[in-house]
């Protein structure tokens, strides 16, 4: 075993660990920091991929933005958090039996596959050329379709939760 | 070296514990964070494909930036919903929330 | 900016006035009569800077400014272009018309009553009535048009069209400005829609024009079809191609080609220039107001007529027996409504059947072979015309005037209502005594009389005795009923209160009278032939050279004959007609019979009804078309033969219906159905736990499916 892979088992432990317990721990605002570990592993888990762009971009929109959305949502709505009852469903085991299967089912059917052993090769030097990529987001023979589609979807999307979230009675 | 069957397990692991999430907590915050975990798992999937079998290609990354446009957009209206839910029933527990009971 | 771009863009002004108007201001009055007024004076000032700018080049008519684009793809690689041209003809066309219709829309300011109250029961679609002033000594006075933004609207629309149709370089467009002017007629017309009169008249004039003009569309195809091509100088500037269709048959009449499409395209005059046959819609379009009479009813469109068989006379002429159609039409016109127009009362309809009279004389013209003289007459009959129908426009306001102040109720348009209104209205009477001596042709100062003289010349040294009698004798009647016009309406004493206090028009009024009477009187000056004694040769004959070079065959005409003998006539006809309508008018007093229908009864009352052809055409072609469509059409056709068929088909259906009802649908279909929506609602109530309302169950429900889906798929496809 090398360092690196010795490194990522660490690594993917840590992050399904907190992950693990972002969904079953009993307090939801402990939930949500588990949750901030698990995208900060995956941040990690990025970085390994030699996609240092992705992985600081994890950490500002990820845990920057949308976790701490969570975090507000979540003191927004405190008075009715009930942390003391259970806090998964009565019937939780049959999710639980579903994805266990799932999973069982994912992993069998990709160990057939014939690159699941695949090595990576040397990263060429254009594919960590930010420049390129950004230019190719605007590019109109590239994916400035794809780009100027996602910032539609946030406009609305900030719209829309604006006109969700606005109180009508005051 | 890493192989590719190591990420693809990781990913499909932290896929299912976010699906586990999304369907057997009671609380809708948690299922949001739940859905969370399940994207983050695709974007590791995209991130390993790339690097391993189209490493200078750029669909991928687009793909990626895509998944992380569509999480923001999602969170935002997901808590935009639950907080005019809490404002109407004050609660935040899907479990109450069955007015479409047959 | 050069003159074609100048030229391209002398419609457009009128256009954008008509399209804010409309969509825009037409809640202000004053902005809109701005919009329509600037525009209609860019235009002008366009139209002069491009006349001043050929008027004095040399061969314009071989070499004409044409500037054209390719317009509608007619196959392969070729196009139908369209574009705007300048040659003599088109020039000073464009110079009466922007003259004639910038003082118009002036005019029309003060004729609507701007700056006047409101009327106390004004509505949309009838004339204004008058208002009432509070105050101390309460008395009425005009009150505004309810609807004038739309006036200046329609006028507007009607200028581009006129416009578009002079300075264009093929018969398409022509035709498109043709028809948009025939909208604004009917527009125009029934302005003042409440009035079953003015709607009638409108549809008339409609209806009557659309004869025309379809007979005009099928000479445009059939142009369009022998010769490839609409553009003016392409065909008429094309000798060879002329000949060809003068000595090709038609197969139609025995006429030539030429003579074929030529008469096609002139019946289109006939309907716009009002000839007879077609002549019946122009005293009746007399119901709109009165600009509208003066622009398109005497100065533009029915000039629109001549101007397109001026066009098209180098084609015409091609045949001999299309020329002797244009000249018995156009002299017999001139006659004939000169004789009505001797009898008739209303102010305006004398001048709408002079107007008749008139564009016959042209046409008469055109026939004979004299076209600079009827291109002349077109030119100074525009100016006087439309002078003496403002003027009677100014007549009838000043009259209106009065009977406001009396409260009689009376015509104010019927010349036995008037009288002494000389002293009342000093300008008017002036300057409609100017129009009216150059529609009689006084001799020497007038235009009309430049311009009739020529005609009358043309038709003597062509040797067409029968035409030169007719024109003289409808000149000397024509001097006649204008004298009877003129004494009737301003000489003697008033003859009704209206009339003693009638009253002089506004300025916006009186000013194009004064820029048209000058006009009228020196349009005639640039005509005067060289042989003629005393003063002949004084002033250059400009028009002579200017207009005549268009005609490939230039020169003959004007050689032909100096004759003294025309010249002679005209003066006696038209000195004598003057002195034979003061000697029968003068004298009138109020509530006297007309001297005619004292002497000749019978033929009074006859000119008075115009020769019955309004009742003729009712018997001959409204009746029937009215029996054909609610006897015959209605009655027969539709409600026996095809309302029967549609009523067996439908009992036939009925039947149809009723067996399958009987016999398939209520016993098979029926139960079964019955027995299904039994069933569904018990399926729907045993399916009804799983719809929980908790969508962590579904999802858990949708998601197990898909593994499960998933998982299958693999199975039997990926590994099989």
């Amino acid at each position: 075993m090398t360092i690196v892979q010795v490194f990522f088992l660490l690594v993917a432990a840590v992050t399904l660990f907190a992950g693990v317990m972002a969904v079953s721990t009993r307090r939801i605002m402990h939930a949500a920091l588990w949750l901030i570990l698990t995208l900060f592993g995956v941040a990690v888990s990025f970085a390994i991929l030699e996609s240092a762009f992705f992985a600081v971009v994890q950490v500002v929109v990820y845990i920057g933005a949308i976790a701490i959305l969570l975090v507000f949502a979540i003191m927004l709505t405190r008075q009715v958090m009930v942390d003391t009852g259970p806090q998964l469903n009565r019937g939780w085991w049959i999710p639980a039996l579903l994805v266990a299967g799932l999973y069982a089912a994912l992993v069998g059917v990709l160990s057939t596959w014939s690159s699941f052993q695949a090595l990576p090769a040397a990263l060429p030097a254009e594919a960590s050329d930010l420049g390129r990529f950004g230019l190719a987001l605007v590019d109109a023979n590239a994916y400035v379709i794809p780009f100027e589609v996602a910032s539609v979807l946030l406009l609305g999307a900030l719209v829309g939760s604006i006109f969700v979230a606005t109180d009508r009675k005051g | 070296m890493i192989p590719l069957s190591w990420y693809l397990i990781f990913a499909a692991a932290l896929f299912c514990t976010g699906l586990f999430g999304v369907l057997a907590r009671k609380n809708a915050i948690a299922i949001l964070i739940g859905i969370e975990l399940m994207l983050n798992s695709v974007n590791i999937n995209l991130l390993a494909f790339w690097r391993y079998l189209y490493a200078p290609d750029l669909s991928a990354l687009t793909f990626v930036a895509i998944v992380l446009v569509a999480a923001a957009a999602e969170t935002a209206v997901g808590l935009a919903l639950i907080i005019s839910v809490y404002r109407r029933r004050s609660t935040v527990v899907v479990d109450d929330i069955s007015l479409m009971k047959g | 900016m050069n003159t074609q771009t100048l030229l391209w863009l002398i419609p457009l002004p009128p256009l954008l006035a008509f399209a804010l108007i409309i969509l825009v201001t037409n809640r202000w009055k004053a902005l809109s009569h701005s919009l329509a007024i600037g525009a209609a004076v860019l235009s002008w000032l366009a139209s002069m800077v491009v006349f001043f700018s050929v008027v004095r080049v040399e061969g314009l008519s071989e070499n004409p400014i044409v500037s054209s684009i390719p317009w509608m793809p007619t196959g392969a690689d070729s196009w139908f272009r369209i574009g705007v041209t300048l040659d003599p003809l088109s020039a000073v066309t464009l110079f009466f018309v922007a003259w004639t219709v910038l003082t118009i829309f002036i005019y029309s300011v003060g004729y609507h009553n701007f700056g006047q109250p409101r009327g106390d029961h004004d509505v949309p679609g009838l004339p204004p009535e008058g208002a009432t002033v509070k105050g101390k000594g309460a008395h009425r006075v005009p009150s505004v048009e309810p609807m004038y933004s739309r006036f200046f609207a329609f006028i507007s629309l009607f200028a581009f069209a006129m416009y578009t149709l002079v300075v264009s370089d093929n018969l398409l467009t022509l035709y498109i400005g043709w028809e948009i002017m025939g909208l604004c007629s009917y527009l125009l017309i029934g302005f003042w829609y409440a009035r079953k009169t003015a709607r009638d008249a409108a549809v008339k004039a409609f209806l009557t024009t659309r004869v025309g003009d379809v007979f005009m569309l099928l000479g445009l195809v059939g142009l369009y079809k022998a010769t490839g091509t609409l553009n003016y100088h392409a065909i008429f500037g094309n000798e060879e191609l002329l000949h060809t269709l003068g000595t090709t048959a038609s197969g139609v009449l025995g006429l030539s080609q030429a003579g074929l499409y030529g008469l096609l395209l002139f019946i289109g005059t006939v309907g716009k220039s009002a000839q007879f046959p077609l002549h019946v819609w122009l005293p009746d379009a007399m119901e709109g107001p009165t600009p509208v009479s003066a622009m398109i009813h005497a100065a533009t469109m029915v000039s629109a007529g001549v101007y397109l068989s001026i066009r098209i006379f180098p084609l015409v002429s091609q045949s001999e027996t299309a020329l002797l159609v244009m000249s018995i039409i156009g002299a017999f016109t001139a006659l004939f409504a000169a004789t009505i127009a001797g009898a008739q009362n209303d102010i305006k309809r004398v001048l709408a059947y002079s107007t008749i009279s008139q564009l016959g004389y042209m046409i008469a013209a055109l026939g004979v072979g004299a076209y600079v003289a009827a291109a002349f007459h077109l030119v100074t009959h525009a100016f006087f015309k439309a002078l003496l129908f403002l003027g009677s426009g100014s007549v009838i306001h000043g009259m209106e005037h009065g009977v406001l102040h009396t409260n009689e109720h009376l015509d104010p348009q019927d010349m036995w209502n008037m009288g002494g209104l000389r002293k009342k209205m000093p300008l008017t009477f002036w300057t409609f005594l100017i129009g009216g001596f150059a529609l009689s042709g006084f001799p020497l100062v007038t235009a009309g009389f430049w311009s009739k003289d020529e005609i009358l010349s043309g038709a003597f040294a062509g040797g067409h005795w029968v035409v030169f009698g007719t024109l003289a004798l409808a000149a000397l009647l024509t001097a006649f009923y204008t004298m009877r016009q003129i004494t009737l309406t301003f000489l003697g004493q008033p003859r009704t209160k209206a009339a003693a206090h009638a009253h002089e028009t506004p300025a916006t009024m009186t000013l194009p009278l004064v820029v048209l009477a000058f006009f009228a009187v020196t349009a005639g000056w640039v005509g005067i032939p060289t042989y003629f004694p005393g003063i002949g040769g004084l002033i250059n004959p400009w028009f002579e050279e200017f207009v005549g070079s268009m005609l490939p065959a230039h020169g003959e005409a004007a050689e032909a004959g100096h004759s003294l003998i025309p010249l002679a006539t005209s003066l006696v006809v038209a000195l004598g007609g003057l002195y034979l309508g003061w000697l029968a008018y003068s004298k009138v007093q109020a509530g006297q019979q007309d001297p005619i229908a004292r002497a000749v009864p019978g033929v009074h009352r006859l000119l008075q009804n115009k020769y019955y052809i309004d009742e003729l055409y009712q018997k001959i072609f409204v009746q029937p078309a009215r029996w054909i469509s609610e006897t015959f059409s209605y009655r027969i056709v539709d409600r026996t033969i095809i309302d029967g068929v549609l009523h067996g088909i439908g009992r036939g259906g009925l039947g149809l219906g009723r067996f399958v009802r009987n016999q398939i649908d209520m016993p098979v279909w029926n139960r079964f159905l019955e027995w299904l929506s039994a069933r569904i609602p018990a399926l729907g109530r045993s399916l009804r736990p799983l719809q929980s309302g908790r969508v962590q169950q579904y999802m858990i429900l949708a998601i197990t499916v898909a593994v499960l889906v998933g998982v299958l798929f693999y199975y039997f496809f990926v590994l099989a």
